[in-house]
């Protein structure tokens, strides 16, 4: 019991401070790898629940791959300075954020430790946690039979999502920079206080022709 | 006998394929598919009446159940067919005119430019004539009555382009929507009082009916009855309808749809027998209506319009046979009328368009020589119609003043009246012969006159779409005989119109087979008068015709008598009842219904716009929320789950 | 005093890390930070699961587990692909500048 309760301490703790990392930290590199923190706490969490397969995805899939887009896309998109939280657009929305996080904190903790039983669901619905048969077996099971439906649609979202990711994120350079998506000033105006080097760089994304089409133009001044 | 459903079913198929195929068809296919339909259901009624009548005189009753159209609880409602012999025989006449109106139509209508939609109107008409007919419910029959409705609306607006004609559809739809108030309220008593609106169930349950009730649902649909066989009060929109094409005249404001009053009575005469009353004010109103009318179309100079008034008259006879008890006179009346007066109106379309459209008849004048077939077949519809025997019309009029005589109140007057009456029909359609096909000259040459009528005439049947100029009468015009597809027609009902009276001859019981055919159907039968007295009120009704034709020999052939001393402006203008529903609808029918229209637009459009108004504002109001900050919205979603921890926790602690 | 460790423990962390990630969202500015915080609302869901299948005696809690594994991936998947699409044509962006859907 003391050992579970090392456990649970050490892991918890080690969330917590992630949590609290990925929030605070300016840096989004730094953010990413406190949420790393917070993901290997939960994985030791579902170790020490019994949830061994759970715990092996976890690591794999949000930390190892989850995680690593996070920063690729940092890395590729160039945002790894800081961000600018001196200036709030949204006035007062921080303490709102903070007075509501922490009572969604509270009640939730009046909720749970108030009542003597948490739990309101019926005992073993689906299929009992026997010790005797490995986790992966009994999720399997219960994946291949009671939720075999769910699986399957899963796995169409997953096509999905990785058709739309793809579709986003594909470079036209046929279609120039859309300035009626992205009105040029009128939210700077109104909201963000914007880096120097980021309004120069629009007002010359919007002013000139793109690379692409300037091309294209010389090549077909060229070939006549 | 599954074939019944067939009978309304070939024309509504001509309709349905018309709609999308009619152009295509164009002139003149698509009107000689529609006759080929309708001729069609003409078979299939021509089989089904053959069928009964090899069937036991009791057993004449094809009730044809295709589905349940409305099934509410207690209130079941069929779409089924009921043909016995008061509904073949309106279905035979229908489909046989409507077949032959149709290939008139061939001709007449050609080179207009809806053409095909005459045709998907009229083959709609005639299958919605056959629904009210077959029907075996109130509400079918309903349903039949407002698709005729439609129609007549449709075809009297045919030509729309003109103002006129756009008002007078409208007239008469209105008009008609009256008579609908009645029938409605009818059906609804109806089947409050025995529970059925089955015709044939309808004669079991009378038994409890009390003769108020009776007296009441009858007249509610005499109602009706008026605003679609344009009786008194409601007949003001029939002389309107002429603005239609005279085809359309023809087949549903004289011969078929107008009818259908007395269609719906001799389907209710179970009832009838049960309220004495109601019968006595049928006649009465019967009565009044065709003597008005008859003094009206004495002064007519539109010849369409005449003959309008004479189809009021007409059938003011019917209900005068139907509220004296008579219903086989009723109907024996109405199938020679269907087929003298189709047959007048197709001839004086014929006339019409042979005159360039020129419908005033004081233009006309010695047509004889130019139409010769046109006028030896309307001078037979003439001869039927002013009741000169042996014509067909002669026999049925003398019955139905026979059923005058000898009906119980007043019978005497009655029939007095009703010869009146006939004497003026003969009067007023030898008035219309001699100024059409008689007459000292050819009036259209007379440059003057032309001007001065032609300027004045009341409206014009003329194709608006048309070059005006193309219609204009002139002096040097030389009237020519209309196409083989107008005079087959013509021919035809000339034929029916003279021999027709042998339906029912009075000399001997066993002539008398249009009563002995629908007598099963019929829980009353009517005595009529002994031998020797009806010989004597048909040598009286003869004396009468021949005197109105006399006298109108001597005005108009003659001209003894200047015609203005009988043509009296009351007399135009038919006593000046149109007139008074004029006055009254546009001056203090105007201010209520001006009222009533400031209640909608303050009340209830207020309601309506009330309600809009509160969406709109609260949308307006509500409109900040959506900042499209992403953020708030996940602060708002934070405090949506803080609120429904709360509740938990409010429900766990009480 | 040794306190007894029973699954309400878990809960309750759950809590604290749920509620830490929802202020975080609303917080922070950065579409990519914004996306972490929702990474870990979700991971506590899933720490919930876990206890609550643990609590139940029942293997659908970490079934369910698996399933918010699936959609997170693919919620990461498109969304990084937005912020990709976005910072592309605006260098910067952060979710402030995206409200052309204001009523």
């Amino acid at each position: 019991m003391r050992v579970e309760m090392f456990v649970f301490v050490v892991s918890g703790a080690i969330c917590v401070a992630g949590a609290l990392g990925v929030v605070l930290f300016r840096n989004p590199v730094h953010n990413a790898l406190s949420l790393v923190a917070t993901l290997f706490g939960v994985a030791v969490l579902f170790v020490a629940q019994g949830a061994y397969f759970l715990a092996a995805i976890q690591v794999i899939v949000y930390a190892g791959a989850i995680v690593v887009l996070f920063l690729f896309v940092i890395m590729l998109l160039g945002v790894d300075q800081d961000d600018d939280v001196r200036f709030e657009p949204i006035p007062g929305i921080r303490i709102a954020a903070v007075i509501v996080g922490i009572s969604l904190l509270g009640m939730s903790l009046i909720a749970l430790l108030s009542s003597p039983d948490v739990v309101t669901g019926a005992p073993s619905a689906l299929a009992p946690l026997d010790p005797a048969t490995p986790d992966v077996n009994r999720i399997g099971a219960a994946l291949f039979t009671d939720y075999i439906y769910a699986f399957e649609i899963t796995a169409v979202l997953l096509t999905i999502a990785v058709v739309g990711a793809v579709m986003l994120s594909r470079q036209s350079p046929e279609v120039p920079l859309d300035t009626e998506e992205f009105p040029d000033g009128t939210m700077a105006s109104e909201l963000a206080i914007r880096r120097e080097e980021t309004s120069v760089a629009d007002s010359v994304d919007t002013d000139g022709p793109e690379p692409a089409d300037a091309e294209i133009a010389a090549d077909a001044a060229g070939s006549e | 006998m599954e074939l019944v459903w067939l009978i309304p079913a070939l024309p509504l198929l001509a309709f349905l394929i018309l709609i999308p195929f009619g152009r295509k068809l164009s002139d003149p296919g698509a009107g000689w598919f529609a006759t080929l339909l309708v001729g069609g259901s003409f078979a299939v009624s021509a089989a089904v009446y053959l069928e009964l009548m090899s069937r036991p005189a009791d057993d004449r009753v094809v009730h044809q159940v295709l589905f349940t159209w409305i099934p509410a609880g207690d209130f079941s409602v069929d779409i089924g067919f009921l043909a016995d012999p008061v509904s073949i025989t309106m279905a035979l006449f229908i489909t046989g005119i409507g077949a032959l109106i149709h290939m008139y139509s061939v001709g007449y209508m050609k080179g207009d430019p809806k053409y095909s939609k005459f045709f998907t109107y009229l083959s709609l008409f005639v299958a919605s004539m056959l629904v009210l007919v077959l029907a075996d419910n109130l509400l079918l029959t309903f349903l039949g009555w407002e698709g005729v409705g439609a129609c007549s609306y449709l075809l009297i607006s045919f030509w729309f382009n003109e103002e006129a004609n756009a008002t007078a559809g409208k007239k008469a739809f209105v008009t008609n929507r009256i008579g609908d108030f009645g029938f409605m309220v009818g059906t609804f008593l109806l089947w409050m009082t025995i529970g059925t609106i089955n015709y044939v169930d309808i004669p079991e349950r009378l038994g409890g009916i009390t003769e108020l009730t009776a007296t009441a649902i009858v007249l509610l649909f005499f109602l009706g009855a008026t605003g679609k066989s344009a009786q008194l009060p409601l007949f003001v929109w029939l002389p309107d309808a002429m603005a239609g094409p005279t085809p359309v005249s023809a087949l549903i404001h004289a011969a078929t749809m107008v009818t259908s009053g007395i269609f719906l009575l001799t389907r209710l005469e179970p009832l009838l027998f049960q309220a004495p009353i109601a019968g006595e004010v049928i006649a009465w109103v019967g009565l009044a209506t065709a003597l008005v009318a008859a003094l009206a179309a004495v002064a007519q100079n539109d010849i369409k319009k005449v003959l309008a008034y004479s189809t009021i008259s007409q059938l003011g006879y019917m209900f005068l046979a139907l509220g004296s008890g008579a219903i086989v006179a009723g109907m024996y009346h109405m199938i020679t009328h269907a087929f003298f007066k189709a047959l007048l109106f197709l001839g004086s379309g014929s006339i019409i368009r042979s005159m360039s459209h020129e419908q005033d008849m004081r233009l006309y004048g010695r047509l004889r020589k130019y139409l010769p077939i046109t006028s030896i077949t309307f001078i037979l519809g003439w001869l039927a119609i002013a009741g000169i025997p042996p014509f067909s019309g002669f026999w049925s009029k003398d019955e139905v003043l026979a059923a005058a005589y000898s009906s119980e109140n007043l019978g005497v007057l009655k029939w007095g009246i009703g010869i009146l009456v006939a004497l003026l029909t003969a009067f007023y359609m030898t008035r219309l012969v001699i100024m059409t096909f008689f007459g000292p000259k050819e009036n259209w040459r007379d440059p003057e006159k032309l001007e001065e009528i032609g300027v004045a005439s009341s409206f014009d049947d003329s194709d608006p779409s048309a070059d005006a100029e193309a219609h204009h009468l002139e002096p040097s015009h030389t009237p020519k005989e209309s196409p083989w597809t107008m005079t087959v027609p013509l021919v035809v009902l000339a034929t029916l119109a003279t021999v027709a009276g042998i339906l029912n001859l009075p000399f001997a019981d066993r002539f008398k087979s249009l009563e002995i055919w629908l007598e099963p159907v019929l829980t009353h039968s009517h005595e009529a008068p002994v031998a020797t007295t009806l010989f004597i009120l048909a040598g009286v009704a003869i004396v009468a015709a021949v005197l109105g034709v006399i006298a109108a020999y001597f005005v108009y052939q003659k001209q003894k008598i200047p015609a203005e001393r009988i043509e009296k402006p009351a007399l135009v203008h038919a006593l000046y009842i149109n007139d008074t529903y004029a006055e009254v609808v546009a001056g203090p029918g105007t201010a209520v219904f001006q009222g009533i229209a400031d209640f909608d637009a303050t009340m209830v459009d207020g309601a309506v716009n009330g309600v809009a108004k509160v969406t709109t504002d609260a949308g307006n109001g509500l409109k900040p929320l959506q900042s499209g900050l992403v953020r708030t919205y996940a602060l708002t979603l934070s405090a949506g789950a803080v609120l429904l921890l709360g509740y938990v926790v409010m429900r766990m602690s009480f | 005093m040794i306190v007894e460790l029973t699954q309400t423990w878990y809960l309750v962390l759950a809590a604290l890390i749920f509620a830490i990630g929802a202020t975080g969202l609303v917080i922070r500015r950065n579409p990519l930070v914004m996306f972490m915080c929702v990474e870990l609302m979700l991971n506590a869901v899933n720490l919930t699961f876990v206890s609550f299948g643990n609590m139940l005696d029942d293997v659908g809690g970490q079934v369910f587990v698996f399933f918010v594994l699936v959609v997170a991936a693919a919620e990461v998947a498109v969304g990084l692909a937005l912020v990709v699409a976005i910072t592309r044509r605006r260098q910067g962006a952060t979710a402030d500048d995206l409200s052309l859907m204001r009523g």
